[in-house]
């Protein structure tokens, strides 16, 4: 492969890592105000599904993005309507919710499966593209990779650096404290959980839309990305800039999967697409295991500055959710 | 209100006419006319002796994951790895069945054999979720996913690579098992095995006594109920935990085992049929309560197997009965909610 080629690939690996970014700042976004929305699986192969059906049944690819986020919402809403008011299981409900979106879409996609309709256009930055490497990688690109760009550092701003984002944080980890405020914690967990499904949703047309263009069923290979979007947020530690850069980590190792495939002819193309799974696991372990109470008792046995070195490679990795995820709140 | 059974039979009653009013209008969505696909659907699983046999060949699996699930619910877990361990399941018997193939011992002895082996592939599986769970602080959630992907890879490998099909590998599976080497297939049927029958009944009985007869059972709910109190009280929270993987890793296992030796008598890509997550719906639309496992699971399988004709008579897609599951099961717990916030009311007022 030469240069311009790898190029090329290298800002095809930024853009089929956008809608995995959409996602996984949405559900950060809710999982920070305590929200688990585990039905994201469904609802980006339902808001995939519903928004090629409206961008080709309208020609519109604005009002498809605009479906998709609507789709977002509205399932979420189903959440948080059943966590929080009915005060029912979030996790059985997120689950529920993941099969039945996806049956749906399967259900409703099938007359418009293998259709062709409109897309979103490639949008290349005058004048930046013709920088060179990074003009190729990062300026010709689609409107809504840059928006991912912009996104994160948009999150990242808000949940840091603003005064509603410190609320944000506030009702994900100590929802009491944040009440006795006067902040009213179960309405804002609505307004964040149904911001971040509508933001996530958006990753539905940017797959039908632009990176794998149209509908195909069962065969569209989107079955699986919202269960890897939920690792990616762990594995982001809520933080975006870490989990953007979870995002790109595994749509480069996937990018990896395609080209080493004719080296490795002997392994079946299908092993080499779930590659990145198995080290998700491994991620989410050292993510993970710096919060075990038996990795704690073993390094105090150890002597002081092994111990120090140890402890710090551990918190760097080490990421804690917000207190209160999925523990529904209420005022008595 | 009173929360009495007649209450409660409302709001079941209430759910199940919610999601057929939410899945008929879908289908009016599709253009479809519902009254035709809900006709095609009972007849699909009723129509015949012939269909029915193969809702109760459906039945087993499901069953088998559901039993299993009860037990790690019991204790508070999410085990939704099940689908990985079925794979592991049917990876080790179909590995047992090719060791024993040739060695022309006695067919029921290869297969028993092979069952244990599924039961094997599907605890160490599961054990291996509780052991991210125990000692890694791993969710049981997100391991279980990925270890359910890491199985489908393992499978598939298996399919293309080391058990390929002489010739051609393809999407279809292994080369099938000798007839002999078939779990037994009852006279006058054309798929029906009746010792897997036994073994779901077997299960899921098995379960219902050891979850409410025993104290290894009582010991699971405290866990369950709070572990935190379970631990001080002198229960070894973490080795419940391990033993309720491992039992519905064994669950799971005999569930892969019969989708290979009774089913398709071969390993398939997608061996476990989704069987493992269709267990959860099952266990969330009983209530976590093993006296009405079977017939709900019964219910679950007949509507997988009479929505197969749909798209041939229909044009419809066959995901239409995963729709209805799945709006029941929501409808049901919306349902739970809405129930126990009225409850709550009166006993406020009062």
């Amino acid at each position: 492969m030469n240069n311009s080629a790898l190029f090329v690939s290298l800002g095809g690996v930024l853009a089929s890592a956008a809608p995995v970014l959409f996602a996984v700042i949405g559900e950060t976004i809710s999982e920070r105000a305590g929200v688990l929305n585990l039905s994201m699986n469904g609802m980006i192969l339902l808001s995939a599904m519903g928004s090629f059906a409206v961008a080709l049944s309208t020609g519109s690819v604005v009002l498809g993005f605009l479906a998709g986020a609507l789709i977002g919402a509205f399932v979420s809403l189903i959440v948080v309507f059943a966590s929080l008011t009915l005060l029912q299981s979030q996790v059985a409900v997120g689950f529920v919710l993941a099969l039945l979106c996806r049956d749906l879409s399967y259900f409703l996609g099938s007359p418009i499966m293998g259709q062709v309709g409109p897309r979103l256009s490639q949008l290349p930055i005058p004048g930046l593209e013709r920088i060179p490497v990074l003009g190729t990688i990062l300026f010709q690109q689609d409107m809504m990779t840059y928006l991912s760009f912009i996104l994160v550092i948009f999150a990242w701003f808000f949940i840091f650096k603003t005064r509603p984002g410190l609320t944000l944080r506030g009702i994900g980890e100590r929802p009491a404290a944040a009440f006795v405020r006067g902040t009213n914690v179960n309405r804002l967990r609505y307004l964040y959980a149904i911001l971040g499904g509508a933001i996530a949703g958006l990753a539905g047309p940017i797959y039908s839309l632009s990176v794998k263009a149209g509908w195909k069923g069962t065969i569209s290979g989107l079955d699986g990305i919202g269960w890897i979007v939920l690792s990616i947020t762990i594995f982001g530690g809520w933080k975006p800039f870490r989990a953007a850069f979870g995002a790109y980590l595994f749509a480069f190792l996937q990018w990896l999967g395609l080209v080493l495939q004719p080296s490795l002819p002997s392994v079946p193309s299908q092993v080499l697409q779930v590659a990145p799974f198995p080290l998700m696991i491994l991620t989410l372990l050292f993510v993970n295991i710096g919060n075990a109470e038996w990795v704690e008792r073993s390094l105090a046995r150890l002597p002081e500055n092994v111990r120090r070195d140890i402890a710090k490679v551990l918190r760097a990795m080490n990421a804690t959710p917000p207190a209160a995820l999925g523990v529904p709140f209420e005022k008595e | 209100m009173r929360d009495n059974r007649a209450t409660r039979l409302l709001f079941q009653v209430a759910a199940i006419l919610f999601a057929l009013i939410v899945t008929t209008g879908v289908l009016f969505l599709a253009k479809a006319q519902p009254f035709a696909a809900y006709k095609y659907i009972v007849l699909g699983a009723l129509g015949s002796w012939d269909v029915v046999t193969n809702v109760l060949v459906s039945w087993v699996p499901l069953l088998l994951a559901t039993s299993g699930l009860l037990v790690t619910f019991t204790v508070g877990l999410w085990n939704i790895g099940i689908e990985g361990q079925i794979t592991l399941g049917a990876i080790f018997t179909t590995w047992a069945m090719r060791l024993m193939e040739q060695s022309g011992w006695n067919p029921t002895l290869i297969l028993i054999l092979a069952v244990l082996a599924g039961m094997l592939g599907g605890a160490l599986w599961a054990m291996l979720a509780g052991a991210l769970k125990t000692f890694g602080g791993v969710n049981e959630i997100f391991g279980g996913l990925g270890l359910n992907f890491v199985a489908t890879a393992l499978n598939i490998w298996l399919i293309f690579g080391p058990w390929k099909r002489p010739g051609v590998a393809s999407m279809s599976g292994t080369i099938p098992f000798d007839r002999s080497l078939w779990m037994p297939i009852a006279q006058g049927s054309s798929r029906l095995t009746p010792a897997t029958l036994v073994m779901a009944i077997i299960g899921i009985l098995v379960v219902y006594a050891m979850i409410e007869g025993t104290y290894f059972g009582l010991r699971l709910k405290a866990v369950g109920k709070n572990a935190r109190s379970a631990h001080i009280l002198g229960i070894p929270t973490w080795q419940y935990m391990m033993s309720s993987f491992a039992v519905c890793g064994i669950f799971a296992g005999v569930a892969g085992a019969v989708q290979v030796t009774a089913v398709y008598h071969r390993l398939i890509p997608s061996i476990s049929s989704g069987y493992g997550y269709l267990g959860l719906m099952v266990a969330m639309l009983v209530g976590y309560r093993a006296s009405l496992a079977a017939p709900v699971a019964l219910f679950f399988a007949a509507l997988n197997v009479g929505s197969i004709q749909l798209p041939i008579v229909l044009k419809l897609d066959s995901s239409l009965a995963g729709v209805l599951q799945g709006t029941l099961v929501l409808f049901v717990i919306l349902g739970q909610g809405v129930r126990s916030r009225i409850l709550k009311k009166t006993k406020v007022k009062s």
